[in-house]
């Protein structure tokens, strides 16, 4: 905890962002900070929007045929709409682990150095000594290091998130953006991504979209609340849990509704 | 087991409906069943009337004088060792020519339709905006349908000059002209078959591989292709298959001179064409005949064996890609 900044300053910010998927509108004037070395949970029931926000952060939308945006996102200040921003650049500091784990049918080995070599490293003790670092920081190295180098598939559906973790790790983003990344594990796996979680947040910012009420109390610092495609309320987690400006704030996080 | 029973238990009685239920799921597999095993007895009956056909040359006494083994494979005194003149004065009957010439012409169309058909495919599945692949794929797969002697006459018309002047061949009608306009021929079959396999790659590998920062190019061809490989392979072995097999745009385009000549300029006769330029002028039951059906024996055994090789190594990628064995 030392490692955090006292007052962290917005890592990234979202100002009156629209997002419409053809002529629907899937995010409504979205204004949110997601803050330094900070675990921002973002929920609210399905459909509203939350997903959306968080891949229009490091601009996966882009690949969704239909997609316009209005308003801005800032990346330490930058407007990473900005024509002068490459997306491989983006995403590269904006990394992202997905809901359903999605290894590659490669190796154990080379799905985490698999974002390294595409970022053009080439040399072998340096490419081992990252997958290593990251495989230890995503807690699977033990489990793994003498199976390098068979199939990633052949991995339990747990190890398969550390995994996806561990290889969006290599390429050592500057935020994480997590898309319900436990939703499919059974619990003690599920225990072990959030223990993951907690000691990232030393060095990194991580956003991350949940359904589960108790693990976004657990996991994180400050909450948002989504509901229909605008955003209701935002503020310390633990506020949002137990005194909740608005009553659909409070309806939803008591389970009113949802 | 030691309580023992009671009462008695009451023996079911099947209902009307039920009665009919059963008897209508039987009827309906039976028929299925009779339809499939009816395919496949055509199948085996093909492979049996065509061996035993084959079989005579090793049977009867004159045409083992007449086609050995040793002839069709050996080389022979004189001037051309290899010849395949099956009807002259003393008939020659060596294999070497059509071989080389059926691989000569089939090289040069996988050569030129493997890359054009994986990279055409590649193009529709993971760069063509959705509009243009709706218009392409269709139009792509209506070239499968083309009937092989359009394709061959085209090749003998409009092809076969260009090729001339282009590469500065002798002859118009030689190895490269006939792979080319089979190449024609066989690109939508890779096409499409590699186009499905690589639409089935689950979105979320692109995703994961553009979310790292990778490229559009980078993603398919380091993450979907290699994902998709069993299914390109499948489509190549297609291709070979067809590529093999063809037989009208051969005979229209290669000139279907017997030369043991691995110069792509010179022309080349294939087994295919072969079967089909003689068949209907041999006469039934002679060792010519035989001949013929031995030659298809042949086809039929090469496509057996690419398939099986085909098969094995696609098991091998699976298990590598997958982790187990499936």
């Amino acid at each position: 905890m030392s490692l955090q900044p006292q007052n962290p300053r917005a890592k990234m910010e979202a100002r009156e962002l629209i997002l419409r998927y053809g002529a629907k509108t899937a995010i409504h004037k979205v204004s949110l900070a997601i803050l330094d070395r900070r675990v921002t949970a973002l929920i609210g029931p399905s459909g509203c929007g939350k997903s959306t926000f968080l891949r229009s952060l490091n601009r996966m939308n882009d690949l969704i045929s239909g997609t316009t945006h209005a308003g801005t996102i800032l990346l330490d200040g930058m407007d990473i709409h900005d024509r002068g921003v490459d997306v491989v650049d983006l995403r590269r500091r904006v990394g992202m682990v997905f809901q359903k784990s999605n290894p590659f049918p490669k190796s154990i080995f080379e799905n985490v150095a698999y974002g390294l070599r595409v970022g053009g490293m080439k040399d072998k003790a340096e490419l081992a000594s990252r997958v290593e670092k990251s495989l230890r920081g995503a807690a699977l190295w033990d489990e793994v290091k003498d199976r390098l180098d068979e199939s990633a598939l052949g991995l339990s559906g747990g190890q398969q998130q550390r995994l996806c973790i561990a290889r969006a790790m290599a390429v050592e983003p500057e935020v994480l953006l997590m898309d319900e990344p436990a939703s499919a594990l059974d619990p003690i796996a599920t225990a072990k991504i959030e223990e993951l979680i907690h000691e990232l947040k030393a060095t990194y910012t991580i956003a991350i979209v949940t359904h589960n009420m108790q693990q976004a109390a657990r996991v994180s610092d400050r909450t948002a609340f989504f509901y229909m495609g605008e955003l209701v309320e935002c503020g310390p987690t633990e506020q949002i849990f137990t005194n909740p400006r608005e009553k659909r704030t409070e309806d939803y996080v008591t389970g009113k509704f949802g | 087991m030691e309580q023992g029973l009671t009462h008695s238990v009451a023996a079911p009685r099947l209902s009307a409906a039920a009665r009919r239920r059963q008897l209508r799921e039987k009827a309906v597999a039976g028929f299925i069943t009779l339809m499939a095993f009816t395919g496949i007895a055509a199948l085996v009956l093909i492979i049996v009337f065509v061996a035993k056909e084959a079989l005579t040359l090793f049977t009867d006494a004159d045409a083992r004088h007449e086609a050995s083994l040793s002839k069709m494979f050996l080389p022979q005194e004189g001037r051309y060792p290899f010849r395949w003149q099956p009807v002259s004065d003393t008939p020659k009957v060596s294999m070497i020519p059509l071989f080389v010439g059926t691989l000569k012409i089939t090289l040069v169309s996988m050569l030129v339709a493997v890359p054009m058909g994986i990279f055409s495919a590649l193009f529709v599945a993971e760069f063509a905006p959705r509009r243009l692949r709706e218009l392409l794929k269709p139009v792509i797969e209506l070239l499968a349908g083309i009937p092989s002697v359009v394709l061959g006459f085209f090749a003998l018309m409009v092809l076969s000059p260009m090729v001339k002047s282009l590469f500065h061949l002798d002859r118009p009608l030689n190895g490269t002209l006939a792979g080319l306009a089979l190449a024609l021929a066989i690109v939508p079959v890779i096409f499409t078959v590699s186009e499905d396999a690589l639409t089935a790659v689950p979105r979320s590998y692109r995703e994961a591989s553009l979310a790292l920062g990778a490229t559009l190019w980078e993603t398919a061809w380091k993450v979907v292709l290699p994902a998709a490989a069993p299914g390109i392979l499948a489509a190549c072995v297609l291709g070979f298959g067809r590529a093999i097999g063809e037989t009208m745009i051969v005979l229209m385009a290669s000139g279907n001179a017997d030369l043991v000549s691995w110069n792509l300029g010179d022309s080349a006769r294939s087994l295919s064409a072969t079967i089909a330029a003689e068949m209907g002028e041999v006469v039934v039951g002679s060792p010519h005949y035989s001949l013929l059906f031995f030659i298809g024996v042949e086809l039929f055994i090469f496509t057996f064996v690419l398939n099986m090789v085909a098969s094995t190594w696609t098991k091998k990628v699976l298990q590598r890609l997958t982790g187990s064995a499936s």
